[in-house]
């Protein structure tokens, strides 16, 4: 069972409850989301390291000279 | 100039859970700061990080920008698109094939919460380092796009659970 905490800021009072049908159907939609997000960061997070490589060969340096020379 | 920092609520979790809420909370600080080390359990190195605001899951309600690093990688993305669009990313996890027992580290600085003629910009620095080359780091400066003040937080991990010992904790500012 999928639950949720809240916690009243007011009284202190702790709850652990089960999420309503409302509440799943919105974390399944997340899911998605967040699914959809993380390819884009990760095709990003790629993109960028090949271009990296790309240059580097391009220029016949090593990444460790790359660091000196912007050093 | 604000010199007070005071502890409003903080849970540490004993069990696993998909989202942890602060309610009623109260409206006598200027700013408040969300420090979040929390650990999921999806499939990756980092992990989820959604904040929704008084209880609000409307789509086009929430924009942002994420400057991140992504192991040795340096990516940006906007809030338009796949996310950002009815939740704010920030306060990431650390996901759950990063190195065990290691915990994300995040900090949210949201200001002026009380305000009722603002819409709410926040600000989040995010960490989920594990000694390991899969790593990621983002700095998002996201915006609530309501004046309405803030009187619930969410946090929420899409698709997984936090893990036991995460910690949630929400300090109020308040000037002199």
């Amino acid at each position: 069972m999928t639950t949720a905490i809240e916690v009243n800021c007011a009284t202190g009072e702790v709850v652990e409850r089960p999420l309503t049908a409302e509440e799943l159907a919105q974390r399944d939609a997340d899911v998605a989301a967040f699914a959809a997000q993380k390819h884009e960061e990760e095709v990003a997070a790629q993109a960028a390291a090949e271009a990296k490589a790309a240059l580097l060969t391009k220029l016949g340096i090593t990444e460790d000279e790359a660091k000196l020379l912007l050093a | 100039m604000a010199n007070t920092f005071v502890k409003i609520a903080s849970n540490t979790l004993t069990a696993t859970t998909s989202s942890v809420t602060f309610s009623s909370i109260p409206q006598t600080y200027t700013d408040l700061v969300l420090k979040i080390s929390a650990r999921d359990n999806n499939g990756s190195n980092w992990g989820g990080g959604y904040l929704r605001f008084n209880g609000d899951s409307t789509s086009g309600n929430y924009n942002g920008i994420q400057l991140a690093g992504l192991g040795s990688s340096v990516s940006n993305s906007t809030g338009s698109g796949s996310w950002g669009t009815n939740y704010m990313l920030a306060g990431r996890a650390n996901g759950g094939t990063s190195t065990s027992n290691t915990f994300g580290n995040s900090e949210i600085y949201i200001p002026s919460y009380t305000s009722t003629t603002t819409q709410k910009i926040v600000s989040s620095n995010d960490t989920t380092e594990n000694n390991a080359t899969s790593a990621l780091m983002a700095i998002v400066a996201g915006i609530w796009l309501s004046t309405a003040a803030i009187t619930s937080i969410e946090v929420l991990t899409p698709g997984a659970l936090y893990q036991i010992n995460s910690t949630f904790t929400l300090y109020g500012i308040k000037k002199d």
